[in-house]
């Protein structure tokens, strides 16, 4: 009767829920930590993090990066130190997510937001402008470009995140700020060290964006 | 009225007198109603298919077009009836054009001799439509189920040239595994049938349906054995899995029509699936008394039959769609066993049970020894035929040990 047991099987399964998203109208959501699209981000003031240092595109492994750095005007400075990044392009075309960009960078002026959904027409497009990657200079939230699906909170988070998490790349570790404001989200609480008892996943939900803003 | 008008007006009593333009309207009215209920039934059953399979699959299924994707099918038509039609250069053109349409016209044809309503139990299976009495089919040959037999030989022919005329080789492999298969299962399929029409004692659609009256139905007439190796045998008659080695996707693409795309690939499509309906509804006719079922009510009496008979016919395209779900494909030689060493014997011997009885009814023989009797010639048949087969065996096994001894020695 084994043979016959394979259609109460399959007659079963008609009544069992259904595990399928209807993904374009539907979708989960996503992990804290995704590595999608970069945003470049600016200080509590406006100002650009970016200084042209190239050492982002020095450590990108796919080199979809070009940096070019430029002298600060000196009556119009577009970051706070000596030096800015004049061009600055990504190829998604190349790109493979890895965050050795972010992990290199000395200012947290580049991070990965969770969008990952897009879908140009050309290969200009999947060639993301200094524009295109720069947060808005008012609400420090990442551009929508017309080809990128978001849905509602996706644009969340998008800034140093990761970093203030774990600076030293120590779970455990918990206290000092050892990271600097970002327009729109503020200064970032540090979150409790991840081995001393405390949910973690509690620390993630109180560190969401403007918590501390300024 | 001589024996060629009842063979060519088909036994309809709408035709038994003078011909008048509302008759003839009437005729072509239930021609176009079946053609249109078929096309519409299929392109449902397509979209049921797709849907119960993905239930079964813990999936969703077809859910974009139309409400619960039930727009789906036609959708499928409108983009194949747009896609480019190839034909490949090797091909014998005139035969491949020619193919779909042989594959096509069987299956709309032998829906036309299936009774799909008619109260046969307190009347003679007629309704009164406009006033002229007719039955719910739309012919009704006196030789019904060789209709129907020869329909689905003919049916084969289009399977085969579209394979034969692709000039490739898997459609040739698939056409001559098809040829193959739905020639040794038509055998069994006719076998079965044969004890259909030994119960029922007539080949037109409408007598066997009208024997079937009182519950006394087919299927426990004639001792569910040949109900059963009819399921069998037209599940692997249809290509149906786990019969489906005839386009088994993993090893041939997609078998005989893998050359044919656009319109002609819709063609096997409808084909393929109307073949589906018109085997369950031949199925229900045979064996489960077709539209036979309570009347409810009197005002629109003549829909009650209807109504049970598609439920039937439901029914079947539940369990064939079931089968799809859960079994594997079976091996070529499994195929072949399964049809010739099991099926055909069984078939043939409850054929010959089921004629020996209906002799000893009419010779007013007692019945329970001429079925003892008749069980042991079967049983003293099947030694033979297990003795013969294990004989052969043995012997060839004993060639192959040999063929090895020797290649060793050498």
């Amino acid at each position: 009767m084994g043979y016959f047991r394979g259609f109460a099987v399959t007659f079963r399964k008609m009544f069992e829920k259904r595990v399928t998203t209807s993904y374009p109208r539907d979708k989960r959501p996503k992990p804290a930590r995704l590595h999608g699209r970069h945003v470049l981000n600016r200080y509590e003031d406006g100002m650009e993090k970016c200084i042209g240092c190239e050492l982002c595109a020095g450590v990108c492994p796919a080199r979809c990066i070009y940096v070019r750095g430029a002298d600060n005007p000196l009556d119009e400075p577009v970051s706070p130190g000596e030096r800015y990044g004049f061009v600055y392009e990504i190829n998604y075309l190349r790109c493979i997510h890895c965050d050795l960009c972010v992990e290199a960078c000395p200012t947290e002026a580049i991070t990965e937001s969770k969008l990952f959904e897009f879908s140009f027409t050309n290969r200009a497009d999947a060639v993301y402008t200094k524009d295109e990657l720069l947060v808005d200079a008012v609400t420090g939230r990442p551009r929508h470009l017309p080809w990128e699906d978001w849905r509602p909170g996706d644009d969340a988070m998008t800034s140093g995140w990761m970093r203030a998490t774990s600076p030293s790349g120590d779970a455990s570790y918990s206290g000092r700020v050892s990271w600097s404001g970002e327009l729109g989200h503020g200064v970032r609480a540090p979150e409790a060290g991840q081995s001393d008892g405390v949910d973690s996943a509690d620390a993630h939900q109180t560190d969401d964006e403007g918590s501390g803003a300024a | 009225m001589s024996a060629v008008d009842t063979a060519v007006l088909a036994l309809d009593p709408l035709l038994s007198g003078d011909l008048d333009p509302g008759i003839v309207g009437i005729v072509i009215l239930k021609a176009v109603v079946a053609f249109t209920l078929l096309l519409v039934s299929v392109m449902l059953m397509i979209w049921f298919e797709r849907k119960l399979l993905a239930d079964m699959h813990n999936r969703i299924g077809p859910a974009v077009a139309g409400p619960f994707g039930i727009l789906q099918t036609l959708a499928d038509g409108i983009k194949l009836f747009f896609k480019e039609d190839l034909i490949p250069d090797r091909s014998d053109r005139a035969v491949f054009k020619l193919a779909p349409y042989l594959s096509l016209v069987p299956a709309f044809l032998v829906f036309a001799i299936v009774p799909v309503g008619g109260d046969f139990s307190s009347g003679d299976g007629t309704v009164t439509w406009f006033g002229e009495r007719t039955y719910l089919q739309v012919a009704d040959p006196p030789v019904g189920v060789l209709f129907f037999l020869a329909l689905s030989s003919i049916a084969v022919y289009g399977v085969m040239l579209a394979g034969w005329s692709s000039g490739s080789k898997y459609p040739l492999l698939g056409s001559v595994r098809a040829s193959a298969q739905m020639i040794s299962y038509e055998a069994a399929l006719g076998l079965a049938i044969a004890s259909v029409f030994l119960t029922s004692g007539s080949l037109s659609m409408h007598d066997i349906v009208a024997s079937q009256v009182d519950g006394s139905w087919n299927v426990l007439a004639t001792g569910v054995v040949p109900f059963v190796v009819f399921l069998v045998a037209g599940t692997a008659e249809l290509n149906r899995p786990p019969f489906d080695l005839v386009e088994a996707e993993q090893e041939l693409v997609g078998g005989f029509h893998t050359e044919y795309s656009s319109l002609r690939f819709a063609l096997f499509f409808l084909a393929e699936f109307m073949n589906v309906i018109t085997m369950s509804a031949i199925a229900v006719t045979l064996f489960l008394g077709g539209p036979a079922g309570p009347i409810l009510t009197d005002t629109l009496g003549w829909v009650w039959p209807v109504l049970w008979f598609s439920l039937k016919v439901f029914a079947f395209l539940f369990c064939f769609v079931w089968l799809r779900a859960t079994l594997p494909r079976l091996r070529y030689d499994q195929l072949m066993d399964l049809g010739w060493k099991v099926l055909i014997p069984v078939a043939l011997g409850w054929f010959l049970l089921i004629g020996a009885m209906e002799v000893a009814d009419a010779r007013g023989w007692p019945l329970v020894p001429v079925v003892l009797v008749g069980m042991a010639v079967m049983a003293g048949g099947a030694l033979l035929l297990i003795g013969a087969v294990s004989k052969a065996r043995a012997e060839r096994l004993a060639d192959l040990e040999r063929v090895e001894l020797e290649g060793e020695s050498v």
